[in-house]
């Protein structure tokens, strides 16, 4: 056997939970986190209304809901259908644009103590640009993340992350702009014929590390208005009927780029979940669409992942990163021992 | 501030065409307000149904060696209310309350008619209740499609001055919608404030008239929404700030209850051109 033997760690009084003992933390891009469990982009507003809810200064950071330049008062309604195991949305990026962010949310975050990620997304290059420019001199931001795959922008043809070079043109700009030291991952579409080859665009451009995935473009027709169900006609397919197509972005991206930090997410539920986008390379993952229906699921699938780890004889989470690309252990046919089954259970039950 | 809670059903009852149920709610019942809403998860751990249902608080009992309860009203419209429909005694359902703006409250003893259509007259129990014991003047207006569709009229007899009922199909009361006998309730009551609950088009048409006749008016909205707790923004609609700019407003947070005269009823499920961050709309696309 390979596995590393549980190791018991200190244990807080009356916290007798199997994960109690496991070692939670995470390297991402060089950044040590408590925790693998982010917030989603998007899933979590600013974090404010999370936290009555999960203390957000325990997660391992808050993904802010994507930011830009200008205000913005999104798309009409309605925004959002549920789908079966899943929801469509067609928000628009609503926000207050990034001035009102830094001085409000950013703010509010930093003196909270909460890491953040602060997501960014932009019309055109130019606007991420200017929105790396905004962010850089801003004290508190763990890492900047660039959406360039929201399917819901003005012009749906023309999403940054569905061609390489325009993916690779927004991380390189994102990337001049901003603090050398300041990670940036750039959240990439699985709308798209290859993903390997976008991540590869992004990493040439200067992208830290990847975010995979964001939603799907999907649609709902209502069959009693016989119209589109959405306001916006398509949206962004979410939860957890996307997670294999998640967990299948992420092994390949993985496959392909050993080291790169990846940030996985895409209908994480439960700490078997996000323990699957670990095991498929993840470093980390953002758990979105499950706070909409547990407003408590990071602090929960934080718990249920270490419990899980405590269960398969890890002690460390960061050990369970990419395990299942390695090659299966050879199974070894044990000679026959003098004692049986039977007698085994008998004696242990002794 | 609101709390998650792993409830237990105490009752499923019928009342016409609704379900109402008693749910356990401690440390959220005795805080509840007029017009606050919960949230419940739907169909258990292993759902493929991911998003929440919002349900107005009809009643509350704060007390009792449950440590508070209350009661809501459940329409079944879909999988989701079907599900909870179906809930027996004994069986749970994640709670999360209380949410939203509750109904603001008059200082002074003054008239005031409460409008409900369907199973929106459910939160104005309490409302009804709070204003009388304010020594508030209560009268009732409820309205629905057929008699079965409206919603606790013994109840309410007992809590108002007088209830004027209608019906679409002229089952039980006036036939005809709660706006077509508004008016004359208004006169009759001597009305300074009008509280709703109901379909859109009904409470624009409720906001309408009280606007026309300066009578203060609040309305509780229902807009779809998916998190209940103001991190999705799903549920906008655009109203009127004190600073006179229209912005997409959350109906979790920011209502669900709104003053009548700062909805912008007509441009609901719309991004009206000079709201706040709307496409093209430069003046207010920048500073604060």
């Amino acid at each position: 056997m390979s596995r590393a033997l549980i190791t018991q760690g200190p244990r807080g009084s009356g916290d007798n939970r199997p994960g109690a003992g496991v070692d939670t933390g995470v390297d991402l891009a060089g950044i040590a986190l408590p925790s693998p469990i982010l917030t989603a982009s998007g899933c979590a507003a600013a974090g404010r209304e999370l936290d009555a809810f999960v203390d957000i200064t325990t997660l391992g950071a808050v993904v802010t809901k994507s930011i830009m330049m200008r205000p913005r008062a999104g798309r009409a309604t309605p925004r959002m259908s549920e789908t079966p195991s899943g929801m469509l949305n067609s928000i628009g990026l609503q926000g207050p644009g990034v001035e009102s962010f830094i001085e409000n949310d950013l703010a509010w975050l930093v003196q909270r103590g909460a890491r953040t990620v602060v997501s960014i997304a932009g019309e055109s290059v130019d606007e991420y640009a200017k929105l790396a420019a905004k962010l850089r001199p801003v004290e508190g931001i763990t890492a900047i993340e660039v959406n360039i795959s929201c399917p819901n922008v003005a012009d749906r043809g023309q999403v940054f992350a569905c061609r390489p070079e325009s993916a690779a043109q927004v991380v390189q700009a994102v990337r001049r702009g901003s603090d050398a030291r300041t990670p940036i991952f750039a959240k990439l579409s699985p709308d798209v014929t290859d993903i390997v080859e976008i991540a590869d665009s992004v990493i040439k451009a200067g992208a830290t590390g990847l975010s995979l995935i964001n939603t799907l473009l999907g649609m709902v027709i209502d069959t009693t208005t016989m119209r589109p169900a959405l306001a916006g006609v398509t949206g962004g397919l979410s939860g957890p009927a996307i997670r294999p197509v998640a967990v299948r972005c992420v092994w390949q991206v993985r496959a392909a780029f050993p080291k790169v930090p990846i940030i996985g997410m895409g209908g994480i539920r439960n700490g078997s979940d996000a323990m699957e986008f670990l095991l498929a390379g993840a470093n980390a993952v953002s758990v979105g669409t499950s706070v909409f229906n547990d407003p408590s699921a990071p602090a929960r699938i934080h718990q249920e992942l270490a419990d899980l780890a405590a269960a398969g004889g890890f002690s460390r989470l960061s050990d369970i990163v990419s395990r299942a690309h390695r090659e299966p252990d050879p199974i070894v046919l044990e000679e026959p021992t003098e004692l049986d089954d039977w007698d085994f259970i008998t004696e242990e039950r002794s | 501030m609101a709390e998650q809670v792993t409830s237990e059903v105490l009752d499923n009852r019928r009342s016409g065409d609704y379900h109402v149920l008693s749910l356990t709610a401690p440390g959220i019942a005795d805080i509840a307000k007029p017009g606050h809403f919960i949230t419940l998860a739907m169909g258990g751990d292993e759902t493929s149904m991911v998003l929440r249902r919002a349900f107005a608080i009809h009643q509350v009992q704060s007390r009792g060696v449950y440590g508070g309860t209350l009661d809501i009203a459940v329409s079944v419209q879909g999988r989701g209310t079907e599900w909870l429909a179906r809930r027996r005694r004994h069986d749970v359902v994640d709670l999360v309350g209380p949410l939203g703006k509750p109904f603001s409250l008059p200082r002074a003893s003054v008239s005031c008619v409460l409008v409900g259509g369907g199973y929106g007259s459910a939160p104005l129990f309490m409302l009804a209740q709070e204003l009388r014991e304010r020594g508030c003047r209560v009268d009732m207006v409820i309205g629905a499609s057929t008699e079965s569709k409206l919603f606790g009229v013994l109840e309410l007899k007992r809590l108002a001055s007088s209830l004027t009922i209608t019906t679409d199909d002229g089952s039980a009361g006036a036939r005809g919608r709660v706006t077509d006998v508004l008016d004359d309730a208004l006169d009759r009551a001597g009305a300074d404030v009008v509280y709703a609950c109901g379909p859109m088009p009904m409470l624009a048409e409720v906001a309408r008239i009280a606007t026309k006749r300066r009578i203060f008016s609040e309305c509780a909205v229902e807009e779809a929404m998916a998190c209940g707790i103001g991190v999705c923004m799903t549920c906008v609609l655009p109203v009127i700030g004190d600073d006179g700019v229209t912005r997409m407003v959350r109906s979790c947070v920011e209502g669900p209850i709104f003053r009548g005269d700062r909805v912008r009823w007509a441009d609901v499920d719309t991004i009206p051109a000079d709201a706040w961050g709307a496409p093209g709309n430069d003046e207010r696309g920048v500073g604060r």
